[in-house]
């Protein structure tokens, strides 16, 4: 039985940490207790803030409050954290370089139950399309724990997404992992096949790549938890070393991590590419995540099959 | 109660501004010309007598702060900064060219003197309630001022703010609406906004904002009340100062012609002292 931790919890754990530093401001949209954010709201009160139903005055508050030299930290589920605000994102917080941290939850089909008002297939691939903004999808509690105290020591704005279940760890310890913000992580060396993935989906990547190396196939596993600045130098080197890429993320497959990779391929050293994601839909209701996720192909399956196609295309 | 020396002085500096923004409109330059003419007073309020400042340390910690939510009539402000010499005044004749730091709408990275990025309608509000509150939180004293529009109130993020603004009680924000009844195609739609202001809970008065002794006299008003914030209301004229440009929405964004620019400069000096 492997040890599984839901990223919020590791979120909102984090989060206090963090609040140590008088700076640190907390934001929430009537969505605290879902998003984990109630723990900091505990233990520091006079800085933590709900705004009520009103994303796009949070994020306008929150790029005030930047600029007085706070560092705001605002929170709603990743369907409205981008999209809904996307121009006050855009001017408020991007255009000025506002010190503004972004945290989407309930990210991709996590929040099964809801729906498809509630799923976000295109919050990545909107939130890096915005200039001097940074894109972060971690991939267990860990990560999660080592992404906020990253993205806490670096200046300006940032859009963190998380998931509402709870995954497998990918990482031993905190010390196992090393997190720097724009520098994927090898988490299995493979010289025939890379993947790629992001945020809750790199589990089932190292899955896959398990599976591979009994077919002889040795895939090498890349955790690209930044998906902006997207680290082109992981890339091609990988695509040099095995000449055949899948990435893996619980998105749309256009515009974030897929769209990412398949930019710098295309641009700097053409290979093949399968990209494992949302096949351009909105999602739907079911009764449970792992439910969702198959019926959208992403899968461990999918992933071996997705490897053993791009390697015969090689 | 201001001197009338306070308030003659104040309406002279409303008066540069006016001549400002027309110089910086020669040769066909293209501005909002309308809503820039209608703030002249209130900014030179602001700049002139009423905010904490100092040109020569524009990130001093303990500063008011200034936020135009209507952005787009940022030529006023340009002026004052000028005037005050956060640039050197030569600065004004390179608004909107390629390269100057005078963008078309305020941008805090490139002008020194402006507090925030503004120019997408509904937003500064938010930002100068996030200051305020920023304030609060570290324990200054500074204040925080925006202007927002008739015709941008129509925004619905603006009533998301005013309905933050006062559940956090921030009492340390003057809101001032410049209310010259007109957006870019007509009249605005917005309806009664002193009523609005009130049934959100702020502390709200009707001024005319072209009477510099009732705009001093409503800004000092404002430091006195505690636990709501505030809003003053101004009756405006879009383009005043200017006959032909006065209320004709023709002029909200627009260029003059060599005989407008003309007769703008010479009904501007011959207004003299007159405000």
């Amino acid at each position: 039985m492997c040890r599984m931790e839901d990223m919020r919890d590791a979120y909102g754990d984090a989060l206090v940490q963090i609040g140590e530093d008088p700076r640190v401001v907390v934001l929430d949209a009537d969505l605290s207790h879902s998003n984990k954010t109630d723990i900091f709201k505990k233990k520091y009160p006079k800085r933590f803030f709900d705004v009520g139903i009103a994303e796009s005055n949070m994020v306008g508050v929150a790029a005030g409050l930047s600029l007085t030299g706070l560092i705001p930290f605002i929170h709603t589920f990743s369907v409205f954290a981008v999209g809904r605000v996307y121009d006050q994102i855009r001017i408020s917080v991007c255009y000025q370089k506002a010190n503004v941290k972004i945290v989407g939850t309930s990210a991709g089909l996590s929040d099964a139950h809801d729906g498809a008002t509630h799923q976000s297939v295109d919050d990545v691939a909107l939130a890096r399309v915005l200039p001097n903004m940074t894109v972060i999808a971690p991939c267990d509690g860990i990560e999660v724990r080592k992404a906020v105290r990253a993205i806490y020591d670096h200046f300006g704005p940032v859009y963190l997404r998380i998931d509402r279940m709870s995954v497998p760890f990918v990482w031993e310890s905190m010390e196992n992992c090393q997190f720097k913000i724009g520098k994927a992580n090898c988490l299995k060396e493979g010289s025939d096949v890379t993947i790629i993935a992001s945020g809750s989906t790199v589990h089932l990547a190292v899955k896959a790549a398990n599976q591979t190396s009994k077919i002889g196939m040795k895939a090498e596993v890349l955790d690209m938890h930044t998906i902006k600045p997207i680290d082109e130098d992981a890339i091609l080197k990988a695509a040099k070393k095995t000449g055949a890429l899948v990435t893996v993320e619980e998105h749309s497959v256009i515009g974030a991590l897929g769209g990412a990779v398949a930019e710098v391929l295309g641009e700097k050293y053409p290979a093949p590419l399968e990209r494992i994601g949302i096949k351009d839909v909105f999602g739907e209701s079911a009764l449970n995540w792992g439910e969702l996720l198959d019926a959208h192909n992403i899968t461990v399956e999918a992933i071996v099959d997705a490897a053993k196609k791009v390697h015969q295309r090689k | 109660m201001h001197s009338q020396l306070t308030i003659r002085s104040i309406e002279e500096k409303a008066l540069a501004i006016r001549r400002g923004i027309i110089e910086i409109m020669a040769n066909g330059k293209r501005g909002h010309l309308g809503g820039s003419l209608s703030i002249a007073d209130i900014i030179a309020a602001l700049y002139f007598h009423q905010m904490r400042i100092d040109p020569t340390n524009p990130n001093w910690e303990d500063r008011d702060r200034f936020v135009l939510s209507k952005g787009h009539s940022v030529l006023a402000q340009y002026v004052a900064l000028a005037e005050l010499g956060f640039f050197p005044r030569e600065e004004l004749k390179e608004v909107k060219k390629i390269g100057s730091i005078l963008q078309g709408h305020p941008d805090r990275l490139k002008t020194p003197g402006i507090e925030a990025s503004t120019g997408s309608l509904g937003q500064g509000l938010s930002i100068a309630c996030g200051m305020a509150l920023g304030a609060k939180i570290k324990r200054k004293d500074f204040r925080t001022y925006v202007i927002v529009g008739d015709g941008e109130s129509t925004e619905g993020m603006i009533w998301e703010a005013a309905i933050f603004a006062s559940h956090y009680k921030l009492d340390n924000l003057t809101g001032i609406t410049d209310q010259n009844r007109l957006m870019a195609s007509g009249s605005t739609i917005v309806g009664s906004l002193v009523s609005k202001w009130r049934a959100f809970g702020w502390e709200t008065k009707e001024i005319d904002g072209h009477n510099m002794s009732e705009i001093l006299d409503a800004l000092d008003w404002a430091l006195t009340v505690k636990n709501r914030p505030v809003m003053l209301v101004c009756n405006t004229i879009k383009g005043r100062g200017i006959s032909f440009v006065e209320n004709n929405v023709d002029f909200h964004h627009c260029a003059l012609t060599p005989e407008q620019y003309e007769k703008a400069v010479k009904e501007l000096s011959e207004r003299g002292g007159k405000k």
